[in-house]
């Protein structure tokens, strides 16, 4: 392991600093006070994402193992403060502090009311959501983990829409139920273990001997309860088909921000939590329960996009389809393979990108005219030609066109799927239609038709603030449709190890015969 | 003189209790013949005598003393909840001040029985046999008794005092009750002594086991603990807030150091027997305790229901029967005692014009008006609930992998179900507060009351970063009373 000094601390922590710094230095509620507490949190995040940077730049790809490592006693000596990275979620710290200066520009001027709360808030759910994917031990994971819920639950429901408190409550709800039992699953895993520190848990080799719970016999074990355990917390955040509900009713409800980090970080936790978690630590259950998995993921795909087709409203639309695109990612993750596995890495990471602009094109609008309505809308590129470009690059790429990042996860997985069972690719790649169909379908009510509404008549296309962080998104939504090699690179040795060792597993367990006759 | 020096020094171990018991009496005569000196003085001087207890308490060190015979235990586990229960009882004596001064209710007796009761509960904590427990048991109940009736005039007050007294000389009776079939069965009234016996024949005995469950039950009722509950909620609203928050406070470590005593102390050796009766007690209460909260519209009821819970998630680690759960435990009530401290600093806030309003609504948009107490209440409130990084989530940590150690998975399975359900009404608070209209402010903090939840806000947000002092000393606590 790599020890690498106090980076990883000072990206994690950072922000909190920053919001420190607000609820120490402003003071007041009026102009000046929102104007520099919009400036702090504006430079803070600019300054963690130039420090993730850093930590991207500093990197080495040629390893597997966790680097940057930070390793102090915390709960006794058992239970540690450790961090690190790996190749998996070296990029979803990048990520996430990339699309926290967008959420701060974008919450400029369309939060209005308790903006030094509002800041704080999201300066403290970003240390939070960058600690998880850092944590190298289960119990700081957890901690991370469930902790952004306090800030999420308060950005719904101080800054949210009409139903806030349903949504919020929802949220919160769910969410704690499914992780109460990865806690009770980390109890265990002490237990048998003696430490929540996830390396060593990695090779830990968690019993699967069948047992018996209350006259039914278990197959797989302690593995498959702990397996159970981690997959309600995950499923959940995914979220998974038939655990998704929250989903809708949160995006519809949060602010434009909030929805951002909801569908560009929040949710990737849950894959990210599998890849962890799931798959290295309990490779037996994962084989076993491999088809469980795929069958969610396919209804999850074909269900949700033909709900997403007939949604009224544009931010639930989106919020199905994105359930829908976690289920190319949940299937691909548990194919284990090369492509099924960097295909769901890159797909969590292109819908990161794509979904976030989504939200954000939205948000646009919404300032604007204040619903969400499709019906509302209509010919809007007669008055916002620039908007609609940009709106097109991510329809397109929400539909999974060839050519913009969303393609290349959906194939990659699509591929893996393939290879291991056909029907479940077959049914998946139905969906491909079902997402053109519902994302041209959102195009057309929303860009082109005639521009009838009375409220629309004096629309305004995008000012250089929005400019700024919607271009961006267009960029990258590109350049890595034609160039993902950046982003497959990188994970690309600690997934074969992820394979080599999950493969080693199975064949001490004596199931990889099966399993080869799978992909055979 | 050297012999009476040498007597004197005998008794050392029990010096803080000497100085309660001494303290308390002059402080009465004070009252009775001094009547110039102000009832605030009174109250000072109380914590004056309980704070220097404290100190003498923390210069005893590590040593275990027996005194009397073995009826009379003063180990670190005796010393650390002393400690603990001494804090609860000097904080709610210094933030009741103020408040029970508008009342006009700020009379001498009020910290001469807050004094009798700590002392009471100081040896219910060192108790090492039957009849010290019952003594110390019943000077910290009689006490209560009279605070909880503290409004004369007030029939809500007196009912309240009422009841507790009746249920709770019906579960003193219980407890004797069983302490005699103990004391028939075993020959013995120590609690070593009974260890030793039921160490020595291990066949199961029907009339001891007998007894056991009705020292269970008599405790059971003083923690509040389900199926032995239902005064807490009445009592809870009908006292005056800064008793109530006295009684959520302070008696509750007590009993609960009490508990594990006689199960650890004394019933180690026949711990299936009362396992499951912890177990059941535990999961009622938990689940009660969260699903009977959810209906209350007034805070003090709902801080009752609260209470009650979080009882049952403390039996939770003593039903592990091991020194990893009593530890936990200790852990627990030290959590729970600062929050419940932090919550009733804030209820005790919530008036209008000098007069106190205890419905939930009442704080609607308190986040709005007064930002920083919403936000150290909704802390208080996220932490009560078991959120992490907020301390209540270690206090549920330790719990509940005391009990995952000991395998009892249907507890814990339980145990984390009915926190789920007990963030609900936690959660509706703080929705009251953030996301509702804002209604007229509340008069302004007292500042001592400010002091009290600025820090118990501080210790609940900052325990994740420096959890090891409390953790250190309670396992040092939880060692000293479990043999090997």
């Amino acid at each position: 392991m790599i020890d690498g000094g106090i980076l990883l601390s000072a990206v994690t922590f950072l922000p909190l600093v920053g919001a420190f710094f607000i609820f120490a230095m402003v003071q007041g509620d009026d102009e000046a006070a929102q104007r520099n507490a919009r400036y702090v949190a504006l430079y803070t995040t600019i300054a963690t994402f130039a420090l993730s940077l850093f930590l991207w730049w500093n990197f080495d790809p040629s390893t597997a193992d966790f680097q940057f490592v930070e390793d102090y006693a915390w709960l006794g000596e058992n239970i540690r403060y450790k961090m690190g990275v790996d190749g998996i979620s070296v990029l979803f710290v990048v990520l996430t502090a990339f699309l926290m200066p967008i959420c701060i520009l974008a919450s400029w001027e369309s939060i209005g009311s308790r903006v030094k709360e509002y800041m704080i808030a999201f300066l403290v759910l970003e240390t939070l959501m960058i600690g998880v994917f850092c944590a190298l031990d289960l119990v700081l994971f957890y901690l991370f983990f469930e902790a952004g819920l306090i800030p999420m639950f308060l950005i719904i429901g101080v800054w949210g829409g009409k139903r806030r408190v349903y949504a919020s409550f929802k949220f919160f709800l769910y969410t704690l139920l499914g992780s109460v039992f990865m806690l009770l699953a980390i109890m265990a895993m002490y237990w048998h273990a003696g430490t929540t520190d996830i390396p060593t848990l990695m090779q830990a080799k968690f019993p699967f001997a069948p047992i018996d719970v209350f006259g039914f016999e278990i197959p797989g074990g302690m593995q498959t309860l702990l397996w159970f355990a981690f997959f309600a917390s995950f499923a959940v955040k995914m979220p998974m088909w038939p655990v998704h509900t929250w989903l809708p009713d949160a995006h519809v409800e949060a602010p434009t921000a909030g929805s951002v980090i909801l569908a560009g970080v929040l949710l990737k936790m849950g894959g990210y939590g599998f890849l962890r978690f799931s798959l290295p630590m309990f490779p037996v259950a994962s084989d076993l329960l491999a088809p469980l998995v795929f069958a969610m993921s396919v209804i999850a795909i074909i269900y949700t996009s033909l709900v997403a087709l007939a949604q009224e409203d544009i931010k639930k639309l989106i919020a199905y389809s994105s359930v829908a695109h976690m289920g190319f990612v949940t299937m691909g993750i548990f194919t284990v393979t090369v492509q099924g596995i960097q295909g769901g890495i890159f797909q969590m990471l292109s819908h990161g990108i794509i979904s976030s602009a989504l939200f954000l094109c939205v948000g646009v609008i919404y300032d604007r005219i204040h619903t969400r309505e499709i019906a509302a809308y209509g010919g809007l590129v007669e008055r916002m030609p620039v908007y609609a470009v940009c709106f097109m690059v991510f329809t397109m790429a929400n539909a999974g066109l060839p050519g913009t990042s969303g393609f290349v996860g959906e194939f990659l997985t699509l591929l893996a799927a393939f290879t291991v069972n056909t029907w479940v690719a077959a049914f998946a790649t139905i969906s491909v239609i079902l997402a053109a169909a519902y994302s041209l379908y959102l195009y057309r009510r929303i860009i082109f038709g005639k521009l009838e509404k009375s409220a629309l008549a004096n629309i305004v296309d995008m000012n250089r603030r929005e400019m700024s962080y919607i271009l961006p998104l267009v960029a990258l939504t590109i350049l890595f449709g034609f160039y993902p090699a950046p982003l497959i690179e990188i994970h690309d040795v600690s997934v074969q190890k992820l394979i080599t060792t999950y493969q080693q597993a199975l064949a001490e367990a004596g199931r990889l015969t099966d399993l080869a006759g799978l992909t055979q | 003189m050297d012999a009476l020096i040498a007597t004197f020094a005998g008794y050392a171990p029990i010096y803080p209790e000497l100085l309660l018991a001494f303290g308390a009496s002059e402080l009465l005569l004070l009252g009775v013949f001094a009547s110039r000196i102000k009832s605030e003085t009174m109250v000072w001087i109380a914590i004056a005598i309980m704070g220097a207890a404290a100190l003498l308490i923390f210069n005893q060190g590590l040593a275990v003393e027996q005194m009397f015979n073995g009826s009379f235990v003063v180990d670190p586990f005796a010393r650390f909840l002393k400690l603990l229960v001494l804090l609860g009882s000097i904080v709610t004596l210094f933030m009741s001040r103020t408040t029970l001064k508008r009342h006009g209710l700020l009379t001498y007796e009020f910290a001469v029985l807050v004094l009798y009761a700590t002392l009471g509960m100081m040896m219910m904590i060192s108790a090492g046999d039957l009849i010290s427990m019952y003594l110390g048991l019943e000077m910290q109940s009689l006490a209560l008794y009279v605070i909880a009736a503290l409004r004369r005039d007030s029939l809500r007050s007196s009912e309240a005092g009422l009841k507790y007294f009746v249920l709770g000389a019906l579960s003193s009776g219980m407890l004797l009750y069983g302490s005699s079939l103990v004391y028939g069965y075993t020959g013995s009234t120590i609690f070593a002594d009974i260890a030793t016996y039921l160490q020595a024949n291990p066949g199961q005995n029907i009339g001891l086991i007998f007894g056991l469950v009705f020292v269970l039950a008599g405790l059971a009722f003083k923690i509040s603990a389900v199926p032995f509950h239902m005064w807490t909620p009445d009592v809870y609203e009908g006292a005056p807030t800064p008793i109530t928050a006295f009684f959520a406070a302070a008696p509750k470590v007590a009993a609960m150091a009490l508990l594990i005593r006689v199960t650890i102390d004394a019933f180690l050796p026949v711990v299936a027997q009362w396992q499951q009766i912890l177990v059941f007690i535990s999961i009622a209460s938990m689940m009660w305790g969260a699903f009977a909260a959810l209906g209350q519209t007034n805070i003090k009821r709902l801080m009752a229901y609260s209470s009650i819970g979080h009882m049952g998630f403390a039996l939770v680690g003593l039903a592990a029967g091991s020194a990893e759960g009593t530890k936990s435990v200790l852990i627990y009530m030290a959590i729970y005692l600062v929050m419940t401290l932090g919550a009733f600093a804030c209820i005790m806030t919530m008036r209008r014009g000098e007069v106190a309003v205890e419905e939930i609504d009442e704080l609607s948009g308190l986040a709005n008006t007064n930002l920083p107490m919403a936000f150290f209440l909704a802390m208080l409130l996220f932490s009560l609930a078991g959120i992490p990084p907020l301390a209540g989530f270690f206090a549920k940590f330790y719990v509940f992998r005391a009990a995952v150690e000991s395998g009892l998975w249907p507890l814990v399975i339980l145990g984390v179900i009915a926190s789920v359900i007990g963030a609900v009404y936690y959660l509706r608070i703080i929705k009251v507060m953030f996301f509702d209209d804002a209604k007229e402010s509340f008069d302004i903090m007292p500042a001592d009351m400010k002091l009290v939840l600025g820090a118990s806000g501080v210790f609940i947000l900052l325990y994740v970063v420096y959890p090891s002092p409390l953790v250190s000393a309670a396992e040092a606590a939880a060692k000293s009373i479990f043999p090997g």
